[in-house]
């Protein structure tokens, strides 16, 4: 189906059901309880693990099957959100023109950016694109403040153009007429699940994204960029030049950047250079390895994962710490709470880091690989006890 | 003529004459020995043929085209396969794919933007791929991933690759330095099987002399930079051209 | 002629603090083989060493002067650091106003603690991994790094002043003939780029004169041969990240009077020292020191304000400029040898 094999179109199938029934999914306590914290299935949540999944799934085009490390991803995604809010000033709240626009401009920048920085390779690759993401965001930051608003931030103002608004358009972002922030609630007992116009939009082009993304790993040009990765000299003596490739793997990926910039605008109509910043492309590579590079699904449950956990860690404070631990002894609730203290509210980027190392460290492969390694130690367990369990020799 | 020819190529670095005047004519359809002691130019001449070293003058014609300055992946286009001192394949991917990949570098070019054809349906190139493997006694290694092969296997695997190329010249660089007796044995079989299965032309570029003599039709002796003899087999082992070379390398 | 000097002068405390951060890097990858994304965190633990210091030398305790009153009436309560207790009023003043150079002494041994703990810690243990991961866990470990001072000592910048005597500037146009107030230096400019002069001074002659260094360059040329002479490499190599910390950490230090450290700095020069090692030429030390000083000039001439009005915000991408021409001009960068760090 759709140009895939039997296991893919199960995977998408799969991935398009989850993500459909995320609401609900995600939101296994009711709305009264004590755990209702731990939900995650309201929209504003959800949208970025949506958007974020892009932007990953995008970023393992480009480092999962080439293995060039760029370090300035999040500079396409903040030129993306520029974008889109640009349009909303200039047009009108319709998002489609905004995200096609997003798209198209980081498109255009990544051809620059990409053509230059991929004449080196290696470490020198990853500090070009470095170089260049801090260049754009100090350049959004202050020079481009005609473009960008600089420090304040770029959003849209009562006295802007505004010229395709009509009478009746709404004034937030919408898609013909379909508010982005509107939301549908359906209560269920002691559950109470929101559907969000915005995340089915940011999710429907997440699976669009899947599905290309799927396409492009099966095809000779994934085959292609995955030989880039594994030897580059081999290829290049087999009558194959790698910089086309790698260039567009690098557009491809700058483009899904630019998609997930735009959508966050769109979501939510302000941005600011902050997003360009070097720690934001960071936390891409970050979600793309904790989910594990090269794999089809590891960025999107990276991004899913580091956007929960930074909701949670940011919410929790010495009060929650106080309730969680109040079945032990005064001393050692005091002091679980102190030891956890500073890796819980504003802490939350210690934890970050700290989860980034150990998964270097420890899981290189990502959540997938450790996946597969704990479904191949109950194979073992299993075909072992099998053989334990015949006495028939085998043949 | 021969289908590359080397005329009056000349390198110097610094004060260093590593290749003086050097003429070579490579005919089609027979295997080709380039050999020589340490330092005679062997890797300088190879350099400038697969075009990473440009020479100071002299010119080197791949039927008929300069293959000087060009970028590798061009000079392969042209026709040129070259296989590596140790075995160069895509470690992380399958047997398969290892072989896939030049099948759709031939058919495609150095660079084709297929990211919607699905791998899976390029039938003809999997059968290409697979009659090719068979040929050199893999197909059932097909789906391993090539790093966890033993290297005589990664051997026949880089040959298989660059083969199922058709190459008009098969490029080899001292394909058996460093191996142990065993495996250079296995190396030469491999070699003997292949040119007795199909018409091929090599050039290859040894520092043992032992391994060419029952593969080569033509043997060069580069000594210094500079041809020394050329000549068939048989007449080069009693050469004393050749003697006073590798025995002045000897008595070192 | 004397804005020329002046930009000059004003570009050679920031190229001073470049050169001595990239030439530790350089040091990492030359001998260990590291890409090290943790060093600009080194300098910046070095600038919180000298707050840290300075905050020791503060340590107080509270007397009541009897002889004055607060606006209430009430006797006055003073804290009297325990310093002046020891070495009566005026040394204890002196001495905790000379804080930020006496911070040497205590960066040093601290730097060198925590070079060795990162590398025989982590470092390692990557010896072996890809660059990629080096330089994943050491993006890790610099955030680490950050957020623990963040957290320790908040997130605003905190104002370390330079002593007393150092407050002034030099009218270094005087004495060149140019008018007064023409060309101003201040005094702890001075002293910074003389005393990074004399750690790069310091390191070359290390590097140069002694066995230890010598066997360190050779490492450094050729890795295997010299692990084949049997020497134990690993060991010094140890050594060399513990040196290459303190040189970052001591150029963090000294720094505080002209930047008020903050937990975010590291990542700020680590981006801007990596441009320079770039520029420089990886593995090469020489191109490190040349290409420190030469990008902090030339940011310090954008940022003059005839520059600028010409070509707005040249001053913050000038360097990512310049350092994008070298690398499609020169891949190898203005001193680089060829195959270092090179697929």
């Amino acid at each position: 189906m759709l140009g895939l094999d039997t296991k893919d179109t199960r995977l998408l199938i799969i991935v398009a059901i989850m993500v459909m029934a995320a609401p609900i999914l995600l939101n296994p306590f009711p709305a009264d309880s004590a755990m209702a914290q731990f939900n995650a299935g309201y929209p504003d949540l959800m949208q970025r693990f949506v958007i974020f999944g892009i932007f990953a799934i995008g970023f393992n085009i480009l480092f999962g099957l080439t293995g060039y490390l760029s370090f300035g991803h999040a500079a396409f995604l903040g030129m993306g959100s520029y974008a889109a809010v640009w349009m909303f000033k200039l047009l009108s709240y319709n998002v489609v023109p905004a995200i096609l626009l997003s798209v198209i401009v980081a498109a255009a920048f990544s051809v620059v950016i990409g053509y230059i920085s991929l004449r080196r390779s290696g470490i020198y690759f990853s500090i070009l694109t470095l170089a260049f993401a801090q260049m754009s965001y100090a350049l959004a930051y202050s020079v481009l403040t005609p473009i960008t608003n600089g420090e304040t931030g770029l959003q849209v103002y009562t006295n802007d153009p505004q010229i395709l608004m009509g009478e009746n358009s709404p004034n937030v972002p919408h898609l013909f007429g379909i508010e982005m922030r509107g939301t549908a609630d359906l209560e269920l007992g002691a559950w109470t699940f929101t559907f969000g116009n915005g995340y089915y939009l940011a999710a429907l082009m997440m699976l669009l994204s899947f599905y290309i993304s799927l396409r492009i790993f099966r095809s000779p040009f994934g085959l292609m960029l995955r030989a880039v990765k594994s030897n580059q000299n081999r290829l290049t003596f087999t009558g194959v030049s790698p910089k086309p490739y790698t260039l567009a793997a690098f557009v491809i990926s700058g483009m899904y950047a630019g998609l997930a910039g735009g959508l966050l605008a769109a979501m939510d109509p302000l941005t600011g250079a902050e997003r360009m910043q070097w720690t934001a492309s960071g936390e891409v590579v970050l979600m793309t390895i904790l989910g594990g590079a090269g794999t089809l699904i590891g960025p999107v449950l990276g991004a899913g994962l580091i956007k929960y956990l930074e909701n949670i860690f940011s919410k929790i404070n010495d009060g929650i710490l106080h309730q969680w631990f109040a079945f032990m002894p005064d001393g050692l609730e005091d002091f679980m709470v102190t030891i956890l203290h500073p890796f819980i509210g504003k802490g939350w980027h210690l934890t970050l880091g700290l989860i980034f190392m150990a998964i270097v460290i420890f899981l290189p492969g990502g959540l997938v690989e450790g996946g597969q390694r704990i479904g191949r130690l109950f194979k073992r367990r299993k075909t072992d006890d099998a053989s334990s369990a015949t006495t028939k020799p085998a043949e | 003529m021969g289908i590359l020819e080397v005329k009056g190529v000349n390198k110097r670095f610094g004060g260093l004459q590593a290749l003086g005047d050097v003429n070579l004519s490579v005919a089609e359809n027979t295997v080709h020995a380039i050999i020589g002691p340490n330092g005679a130019g062997k890797s300088t001449l190879l350099n400038v043929l697969v075009g990473k070293l440009i020479p100071d003058s002299g010119s080197v014609m791949f039927d008929g085209n300069s293959v000087l300055g060009r970028q590798p992946y061009e000079i392969n286009q042209m026709g040129i396969s070259r296989v590596f001192q140790t075995p160069e394949i895509f470690a992380d991917l399958s047997v398969i794919e290892n072989v896939m990949i030049p099948c759709f570098a031939k058919r495609d070019g150095a660079f084709r933007m297929h990211a919607i054809e699905s791998v899976g349906n390029e039938k003809n190139i999997r059968e290409q791929a697979e009659a090719m493997l068979d040929d050199v006694n893999m197909l059932d290694k097909r789906n391993m991933i090539a790093s966890v092969m033993s290297r005589g296997d990664k051997r026949r695997l880089e040959m298989a690759m660059c083969l199922v190329q058709e190459p008009r010249l098969l490029l080899l660089d001292e394909p058996t330095a460093g191996m142990a007796r065993a495996d250079t044995n296995n190396t030469i079989d491999l070699l003997k099987e292949i040119k007795e299965k199909r018409d091929i032309t090599m050039a290859i570029i040894e520092h043992d002399m032992h391994v060419v003599f029952s593969l080569a039709d033509r043997i060069t002796v580069l000594a210094q930079g500079t041809p020394l003899v050329e000549d068939t087999p048989e007449k080069i082992k009693g050469h004393p051209k050749v003697k006073e070379a590798y025995l002045g390398e000897a008595a070192h | 002629m004397d804005a020329i000097i002046l930009q000059i002068l004003n570009g050679l405390d920031k190229g001073s603090a470049y050169a001595l951060i990239a030439l530790g890097l350089t040091l990492i990858f030359g001998t260990l083989g590291v890409v090290n994304f943790a060093h600009g965190a080194l300098f910046m633990i070095g600038a919180f060493c000298a707050v840290t210091f300075s905050r020791l030398l503060q340590l107080s305790h509270e007397i009541v002067d009897e002889t004055r009153t607060d606006f209430l009436g009430n006797p006055l309560k003073v804290d009297v650091p325990y310093l002046q207790d020891w070495f009566g009023p005026e040394t204890g003043a002196a001495i905790i106003d000379w804080a930020v150079p006496l911070s040497i002494l205590f960066a040093i041994p601290v730097m060198l603690l925590v070079g060795f703990v990162m590398e025989r810690g982590l470092i390692k243990h990557f010896y072996k991994r890809p660059h990629a991961d080096q330089i994943l866990v050491t993006f890790g470990l610099a955030i680490v790094l950050g957020e623990i001072i963040k957290a320790n000592y908040g997130a605003n910048p905190i104002p370390t002043p330079a002593p007393a005597a150092f407050s002034g500037s030099l009218d270094f146009g005087v004495w060149l003939g140019f008018d007064e107030n023409a060309i101003i230096y201040p005094y702890w400019r001075l002293i910074y780029f003389l005393f990074s002069a004399v750690i790069i001074a310091g390191v070359f002659a290390f590097l140069q004169f002694t066995t230890f260094g010598m066997v360190v360059r050779a490492g450094m040329a050729d890795r295997e041969t010299v692990g084949l002479l049997g020497i134990d490499i690993d060991k010094r190599f140890t050594i060399m990240f513990g040196l290459a910390a303190a040189v970052a950490g001591l150029a963090g230090a000294m720094y505080t009077p002209i930047l008020s450290p903050n937990y975010n700095m590291g990542m700020d020069f680590l981006v801007l020292s990596f441009v320079v090692v770039v520029v420089g030429g990886m593995g090469s030390l020489p191109g490190a020191v040349l290409a420190g000083f030469l990008l902090g000039i030339l940011q310090s001439f954008a940022s003059m304000n005839e520059v600028k009005s010409l070509l707005p915000g040249i001053d913050q991408i000038i360097i990512y400029l310049v350092a994008i021409a070298i690398l499609l001009t020169r891949p190898r960068g203005l001193m680089g040898r060829r195959g270092v760090m090179e697929e």
